[in-house]
């Protein structure tokens, strides 16, 4: 397949960018243990955004695997999950923070590791929004690629460390021009005393046009309005 | 399940109270907590579902935060004990009493626009959380919260069961006429709160209903 772009985020890093509709985002973890905290935008209008509840409601669900899709404040459709190794992406365990990330891993700084300190998701998502214009006032629930976080009878939230093996993988379809932030740092649910230190890489690829029988536009009607819902709003803007 | 509903009931009395007010179903509230205060919340008829947002009144952008108050606690579910952060790990209020026993904070608020999703494109014109929310937002006169600042939101007295396979259903109410929650400010706290107007789901048995807000000093 075509690939546009890619790259090796490395552990602890970030990134952000633009990324135009109809384009397919392969996350590889290349080795056991990767999470990746992910936020989407409307490129267009940065006050629509990713909404978690919206999300998980329309879709009756906790977790996020292939043929789920990534919906908007405004009831569309930002992305669609069309290929997954691992059956589970988790949306509720949120980023890590520089307090949590100092207590379990220990106290780093620049000034003594220099860019071996161990980076918070806090202070990445904080730079890359106010990169984009936007500020930590914009933040809002993140979905966590390669982790499993699931939920118990009394609601305990129990992650999973051996959820995802090296080389998983999971490719999202954009379908609104999108600003992605994403930041490689740990679940903060994540357990393990080491800071989990795993290379992801993330390419774009191009995707072929969606038709009828697309399997994220099918996979419940619910899914299907959202999508007729953005195709109305990109029909009005004439492009 | 119900050995999981933590129980808890409040001394406070009702001609105690500072502020003293009914939110019709389908009606805003937005009120300013004092650092100390307690804020109850009562669902009167039962069923009911109350979605209230927090933030922090000495710095308007800091918003609550669902997932960073959940990972925190490591659990869902809100009840007696529970701590409310913001976006930022600030704490904003605490939750001191709770007959009720469980609350929402994964399932949001609704709006017209994930009505049309979720039920029918016709659906449009259904009034909703998200409106209650905004126009609540425009009302300010300082205009310092936007949409920027909606946030997921807490629902209070609904039942948003996720099960072990990471399932998420809106199932029938847990909470009875007359139950409360009560909520003490760990710091200044803007308090938005939206008395659910949904028809399409049983969050509020299909009868929206008022509920009541108390604040005392202390």
């Amino acid at each position: 397949m075509n690939t546009i772009w890619s790259t090796t985020i490395r552990p602890g890093g970030k990134w952000s960018g633009t990324i135009g509709r109809g384009k397919l985002i392969r996350f590889t973890a290349l080795e056991a243990g990767a999470n990746v905290s992910i936020q989407l935008y409307n490129a267009k209008d940065l006050t629509e955004r990713y909404n978690m509840p919206d999300t998980l409601k329309a879709q009756h669900t906790a977790r996020l695997t292939r043929g789920n899709v990534l919906m908007s404040d405004n009831g569309r459709v930002l992305a669609g999950i069309v290929q997954d190794s691992l059956g589970w992406h988790d949306p509720l365990g949120g980023y890590s923070y520089r307090e949590g990330t100092d207590a379990k891993y220990g106290r780093t700084d620049y000034q003594a590791q220099r860019n071996d300190w161990l980076r918070s998701g806090q202070e990445n998502f904080a730079i890359e929004l106010v990169r984009c214009g936007l500020g930590m006032r914009d933040m809002m629930p993140v979905v966590n690629l390669f982790s499993k976080v699931s939920v118990d009878e009394s609601g305990r939230m129990i992650y999973d460390p051996a959820h995802c093996p090296a080389n998983a993988s999971v490719t999202l379809r954009t379908e609104m021009d999108t600003v992605l932030i994403l930041s490689n740092t740990p679940n903060p649910l994540d357990p393990r005393p080491e800071y989990p230190s795993v290379p992801v890489w993330v390419e774009v690829l191009a995707a072929d046009p969606l038709d009828d029988r697309d399997y994220c536009v099918n996979y419940r009607p619910e899914n299907r309005r959202a999508y007729e819902n953005t195709w109305e709003y990109y029909a009005l803007l004439g492009v | 399940m119900l050995t999981v509903f933590n129980r808890v009931e409040s001394a406070r009395r009702a001609e105690d109270a500072i502020h003293d007010e009914v939110i019709p179903a389908g009606d805003g509230w937005m009120h300013e907590l004092q650092s100390g205060q307690t804020l109850r919340i009562v669902d009167l008829e039962g069923n009911q579902a109350a979605d209230t947002l927090f933030y922090d009144a000495d710095n308007s952008e800091d918003h609550y935060s669902a997932v960073a108050t959940i990972a925190a606690q490591g659990n869902v579910y809100l009840t007696t004990g529970s701590v409310l952060l913001a976006e930022s790990g600030k704490p904003l209020v605490t939750i001191v009493a709770d007959t009720c026993g469980r609350h929402d904070t994964v399932g949001g608020s609704c709006s017209a626009q994930s009505n049309t999703v979720r039920y029918a494109h016709e659906k449009l014109h259904m009034h909703n959380c998200r409106d209650t929310f905004m126009l609540q937002l425009s009302k300010q006169r300082d205009v310092r919260y936007t949409k920027r600042d909606l946030a997921p939101n807490v629902n209070f007295f609904m039942n948003v069961p996720v099960s072990e396979d990471g399932g998420l259903t809106f199932a029938d109410g847990v909470s009875s006429p007359g139950a409360y929650v009560e909520l003490q400010a760990n710091a200044r706290t803007m308090v938005l709160i939206s008395n659910c107007p949904q028809l399409n789901n049983p969050c509020n048995a299909y009868n929206p209903t008022p509920v009541r807000v108390l604040v005392w000093d202390r």
